[in-house]
């Protein structure tokens, strides 16, 4: 029999997010031959609509059906999955706020290996998985050697694979529900309440051409000023990564990534800006990126298209000057 | 509200450039500086305001070599009252779920409402705080941004999820958080801080001490191994731009202009 490696799928409104499709690359990836399973929890008509979308993707696909999962608590579902899980499974979710609040739990509650954050895979050989994981920010990178003999479960990291779109099956939907919710919806110690919507600032990044978005690398916040010249002489907006937000020197709406906003600029400049995955996953469009950073190694020369390296403190006034210039 | 909150401590990507040694065993140890990891940061200040407010204790906690005293002195100079160093020969080459049960075995041994980690560390796995609430059997919530102490035996906490959006929730106690930065403001501290707390003595408690066996942390419980460091081959990495101030400024200019990065 084929091995049955298991992909959990987010989805939102009644669709899948993009990460389904990539989950079904990484599976190919630790087996080209593994019979893929998607599992979908959620309740009612949305469910089943995302279901049908995805099932075409899945050689199976398990729902668990529950009005409690109308919004998905992961201490509720870890149990729920613990009961339906194979032992020594092999399951894929994404490595995002949910897969981190949901996986590392249900590795120890499986007794599974863990392997959090892989955004690069080289098979298995002897029941021992190869992944690819990054430390530091993204600074350096490690190869893995895990031992999958008990079952494995990997958080990937979403953007990391290729979507997979070729695969084109019969759609098997398996209710899961009722095995998995055996004792009724486990008593939840933690309970959701709301979600509480992101604040809006006095500008709006996601719809801004030119963005000169700053990062760490500023130091302090009174040189914010000199950004705030060069935006103005561009006719740019400014954003930022996340601890400028933490610190409080601009508002939360500015901040570019994944628990930021998500861009589409044209143009996106990035001074002292790492390039934290977290923040290139908030930058969509495949803008020009051009970065400005004094560490020749800082992973944003790998994103970007074009870099300079040098301390923005000084970079960043001489190049307002100049066009400020230009501009008469 | 009695609080125990894990720190590590990791080399500073502010401070440093990371760069893999020559054979690629490990990073360059030599002339790194070395600080609290910045998460955990941000839940000692949490831990000690939840304190300020209600009352009780914050211990910090760390599992590591016994520069690891450092990291715990710092955060008593914030404020934090009792600290911990855990370190034993034993636990070299633990993984993610090696320090979980070294932590579990610390936490058995008090009496905590309240354990709080960080979001991640250096090798931004984000594991421990999840693994130790499942070892413990306790509730759990991920990348914590707000909490609020409703009474004795519940609090109220905001995750932060995608797009800005903060998910509220209600959790019972004893629970375990991750914290998120950004959920306070942590304080600084100085040589004064530092010097108050200079000559406490701080606990190292051993392998023996918490009962924990070669099947629980270290190189032989493991499942996953870290086999080399490297840099990945610079693909199409950025075209970086060379020459004199003035020039490379003339050739973004021309850039800017080309996208429409100037208007
Ligand atoms: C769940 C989660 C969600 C996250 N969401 C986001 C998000 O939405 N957005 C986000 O941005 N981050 C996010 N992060 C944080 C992310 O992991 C990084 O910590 C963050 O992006 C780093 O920001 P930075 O690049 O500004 O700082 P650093 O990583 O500290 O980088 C500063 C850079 O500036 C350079 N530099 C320093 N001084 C100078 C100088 N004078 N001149 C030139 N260059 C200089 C340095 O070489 C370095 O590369 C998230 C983290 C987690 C765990
Ligand atoms: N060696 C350690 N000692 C104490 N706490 C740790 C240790 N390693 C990780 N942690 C805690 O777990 C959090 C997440 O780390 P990690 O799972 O390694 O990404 C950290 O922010 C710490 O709070």
């Amino acid at each position: 029999m084929a091995q049955q490696i298991f992909a959990y799928i987010l989805h939102k409104d009644g669709t899948a997010d993009d990460t389904a499709l990539e989950l079904i690359a990484a599976a190919g990836v630790l087996n080209p031959d593994a019979s893929i399973t998607a599992i979908v929890a959620g309740s009612g008509a949305e469910l089943d609509t995302v279901c049908q979308n995805i099932g075409p993707r899945f050689d199976e696909v398990w729902k668990i059906d529950h009005e409690a999962l109308a919004y998905v608590n992961a201490e509720v579902l870890r149990p729920a999955l613990v009961r339906i899980l194979p032992k020594a499974s092999t399951i894929l979710i994404p490595h995002e706020h949910f897969g981190m609040d949901l996986a590392p739990g249900l590795s120890v509650k499986l007794d599974a290996a863990f392997l959090p954050d892989v955004f690069g895979l080289e098979g298995i050989e002897n029941e021992k998985l190869k992944a690819i994981r990054e430390e530091f920010l993204g600074q350096v990178s490690t190869h893995v050697l895990c031992d999958v003999s008990n079952g494995v479960v990997i958080t990937v990291r979403p953007g990391s694979f290729k979507a997979d779109e070729s695969r084109n099956r019969d759609i098997q939907i398996v209710d899961k529900s009722a095995e998995a919710l055996a004792d009724g919806v486990p008593g939840s110690a933690r309970r959701y309440l709301e979600v509480v919507a992101a604040e809006v600032g006095d500008v709006d990044i996601t719809k801004s051409d030119v963005l000169v978005s700053v990062g760490r690398g500023i130091e302090d916040q009174d040189n914010l000023e000199i950004v705030f010249d060069l935006a103005k002489a561009m006719g740019a907006d400014v954003s930022c990564s996340r601890p400028i937000v933490d610190a409080k020197w601009l508002e939360k709406s500015r901040q570019v990534g994944t628990s930021g906003q998500t861009v589409k600029p044209k143009v996106y400049l990035a001074l002292g800006i790492s390039g934290a995955f977290q923040h290139l996953g908030g930058i969509k469009g495949a803008p020009f990126i051009i970065a400005v950073n004094k560490n020749p190694k800082a992973p944003i020369f790998q994103a970007a298209d074009v870099g300079v390296v040098d301390d923005i403190l000084d970079f960043i006034p001489e190049l307002t000057d100049r066009i400020n210039e230009i501009k008469g | 509200m009695e609080i125990l909150v894990c720190i590590k401590r990791v080399p500073d990507t502010s401070e440093n450039e990371i760069e893999v040694n020559r054979d690629g065993t490990d990073i360059e140890r030599d002339d790194l500086v070395y600080s609290v990891n910045e998460w955990d940061n941000y839940a000692v200040e949490e831990a000690i305001q939840i304190r300020d407010k209600v009352g009780g204790s914050v211990t910090v906690v760390t599992v590591g070599d016994e520069e690891g005293e450092e990291v715990v002195r710092r955060e008593m100079a914030m404020g934090a009252d009792h600290g911990i160093l855990i370190s034993d020969e034993a636990f070299t080459g633990s993984d993610g779920k090696g320090i979980s049960a070294v932590l579990k075995a610390e936490v058995e041994k008090g009496n905590y409402d309240l354990i709080l980690t960080g979001a991640q560390a250096d090798d931004g796995a984000g594991q421990v705080g999840g693994m130790l609430a499942a070892m413990l059997d306790r509730p759990y919530a991920s990348l914590v941004n707000l909490i609020e102490v409703v009474d004795e035996k519940t609090i109220k906490v905001g995750r932060e999820i995608a797009g800005g959006n903060q998910e509220m929730n209600e959790i019972d106690l004893p629970c375990v958080l991750s914290i998120q930065t950004g959920i306070n403001e942590p304080r600084y501290v100085g040589i004064r801080g530092i010097r108050k707390v200079a000559s406490l003595e701080i606990p190292v408690h051993t392998a023996t001490e918490l009962g924990i066996g070669a099947d629980a942390a270290g190189t032989s419980a493991a499942r996953s191994k870290r086999l080399d460091y490297f840099v990945p081959e610079p693909g199409e990495g950025a075209e970086i731009l060379e020459g004199s101030t003035d020039e490379i400024i003339d050739k973004l200019i021309e850039l800017l202009k080309a996208k429409g990065g100037i208007k």
